[in-house]
């Protein structure tokens, strides 16, 4: 039997996290562009600073991706599984560096100040163009989507391993028992 | 909880046959299932009959007409430039910089209640003054207020059941009596907001209005205390009763004769409120005898068209607001904010056909 070799700590902690972090973002990203109601404006006060903050992690999160390999997927498993696990995480990687890059650019390009936190703002990374908005405003919404599906496909594929594969790999992540071995 | 297993169904094929693995690929899906519905439901897909952004601009297209490139509402205006100049009264009550003894940028817009960007001037239409106030510290202040003593519905399911109940009839061009008694019956607050802002003294223009925050917002002071305000624009300029206008833009064609001869000034007139005033409810008006602050003068020197004018790529979003500055517990600014960016959303991607007031308009004016 091949024993489970984990992420390391600070991709356990860093996965789990943002996990919580970007699907709440995904929920409050689309109450807040449906409701009409008094909660819009503590939606989008948050959704600002949570988007930074998400941006912020993933940059960690990378450096540490790229330091510290994940641990190797199972030898038995077939290649069109690996190449589905290796894409959909390239595509969750790229997410989640474009979404709060398209929001912060979206706010800029419809020159909107965008505050963080009372006083505290960020400069625009975009020049003012309402065009470019408006091109923006819908791909942050379809790029919302777009993670928002592969995070459930994700999801599935996760239970699918933990519940029915059981070759390791969901333990990998999900596995906090002390004695087991992590990768470095 | 995932222990690798040898032997039992883990290493070999797994049968999807298998009774326990039947229940635990039906776990997996309803575990998906249930994220999704939660999603639908927040994005209201799931519940039609909720009053979301894009239900409330198919409102305003079923009411007003679909006018690609304008604003959703207030869609027939002019932009205008001038300054703030801060009087440091208000600074005892609000930490903002446009209230301290300084000068701040100022980009607005002067236009008419609706979503139709041609309608024909007239004295009882509804007059709006949009700001975009931009101090040197860069924290700017937006707002849209209105020429009326208090707003007409308490939150944006009543506003849209307002502009439906109100619109015009097309066989007769105005509102069918038949809706609109029913309504007003049943809205009581609409009724007596209504008979407000149809007894209001008209002025003769842009110029000599005075325009009004309606909504509730709060300032909070160096010491962070919060006070409730609303807030006048209250002209220098001297008021004059309306008279019948000839012209499909006169008010924006005086306006424009005016500004070319002089500037024009507005007092901000800060409204202290009393913890006992109504925040929540914009269509109840505050004692007359609340204390007011002049925290500073409004000029504008200068206007151009819409197209291509600096008013234009841009919304007057209620809740752009400086440190010093944060909404109450009044609804309608949220609700404002959001279908602004929506409207925002949608005339950005459109072509724009020119507007009432082209840049010829201004420019045959200017010309003696």
């Amino acid at each position: 039997m091949t024993p489970i070799v984990r992420f390391s700590v600070l991709a356990r902690v860093l996965h789990w996290l943002m996990a919580a972090m970007i699907l709440g973002m995904l929920f409050v990203g689309v109450s807040m562009a449906a409701t009409e109601g008094p909660a819009y404006a503590t939606l989008v006060a948050l959704h600002r600073p949570m988007g930074i903050a998400i941006l912020l992690l993933a940059c960690a999160r990378l450096a540490n991706r790229l330091l510290v390999p994940p641990p190797p997927l199972p030898a038995a498993m077939p290649l069109i599984q690996r190449i589905a696990a290796i894409g959909s995480h390239v595509v969750l990687y790229a997410l989640m560096f474009a979404m709060p890059l398209v929001g912060w650019g979206m706010l800029s390009a419809g020159a909107y100040p965008v505050v963080l936190w009372g006083p505290v703002r960020l400069p625009p990374i975009l020049p003012h163009d309402p065009a470019l908005f408006a091109v923006l405003r819908h791909l942050h919404s379809w790029l919302a989507f777009t993670l928002f599906g592969v995070i459930v496909v994700h999801l599935g594929a996760a239970l699918l391993h933990g519940l029915i594969l059981r070759d390791g790999v969901f333990a990998a992540m999900a596995s906090w028992r002390r004695g087991r071995r992590d990768i470095l | 909880m995932t222990e690798p297993k040898r032997g039992g169904g883990a290493t070999g094929p797994v049968s999807l046959f298998d009774p326990g693995t039947m229940l635990r690929l039906g776990v997996i899906g309803a575990v998906m299932l249930g994220v999704v519905a939660a999603f639908a439901w927040s994005a209201g897909w799931l519940s039609p009959h909720r009053l979301t952004q894009a239900r409330m601009m198919e409102t305003l297209a079923a009411v007003d007409g679909i006018h690609p490139g304008f604003r959703r509402n207030h869609a027939k205006g002019v932009c205008v430039t001038g300054w703030f100049q801060g009087s440091g009264q208000a600074v005892p009550l609000s930490t903002a910089a446009v209230f301290r003894a300084e000068r701040s940028a100022v980009v607005g817009r002067f236009a008419l209640a609706g979503g139709m960007p041609f309608q024909a001037d007239a004295p009882a239409k509804v007059r709006s003054m949009a700001l975009r106030i931009l101090p040197s510290d860069g924290a700017e202040w937006r707002m849209g207020i209105n020429d009326i003593p208090v707003f007409v519905a308490r939150s944006a399911r009543e506003f849209r059941d307002l502009l439906l109940a109100t619109r015009p009839d097309p066989a007769t061009g105005k509102p069918d009596p038949a809706r609109v008694g029913p309504f007003l019956a049943g809205h009581p607050e609409v009724a007596r907001a209504l008979g407000l802002v149809g007894a209001r003294p008209v002025s003769s223009g842009f110029a000599d209005d005075t325009y009004r925050s309606l909504d509730s917002f709060r300032f909070v002071n160096a010491q962070g205390v919060s006070t409730p305000v609303r807030w006048d624009m209250v002209p220098v300029q001297p008021f004059v009763p309306a008279t019948a206008g000839t012209g499909r833009d006169y008010l924006f064609d005086d306006l424009l004769a005016v500004l070319r001869r002089h500037p024009l000034s507005w007092r901000l007139m800060v409204i202290v409120g009393a913890p006992s005033d109504p925040t929540a409810d914009p269509t109840l008006p505050w004692p007359a005898d609340r204390r007011q602050v002049e925290a500073g003068i409004l000029t504008l020197d200068a206007a151009e068209s819409e197209d291509g004018g600096a008013c234009t790529g841009i919304t007057y979003d209620p809740l752009v607001l400086p440190a010093g500055i944060v909404p109450s517990d009044d609804p309608i600014p949220a609700a404002r904010s959001a279908a602004y960016m929506r409207s925002f959303t949608l005339r950005a991607g459109e072509a724009k056909p020119p507007s009432a007031i082209t840049p010829a308009t201004i420019a045959a004016e200017d010309r003696p």
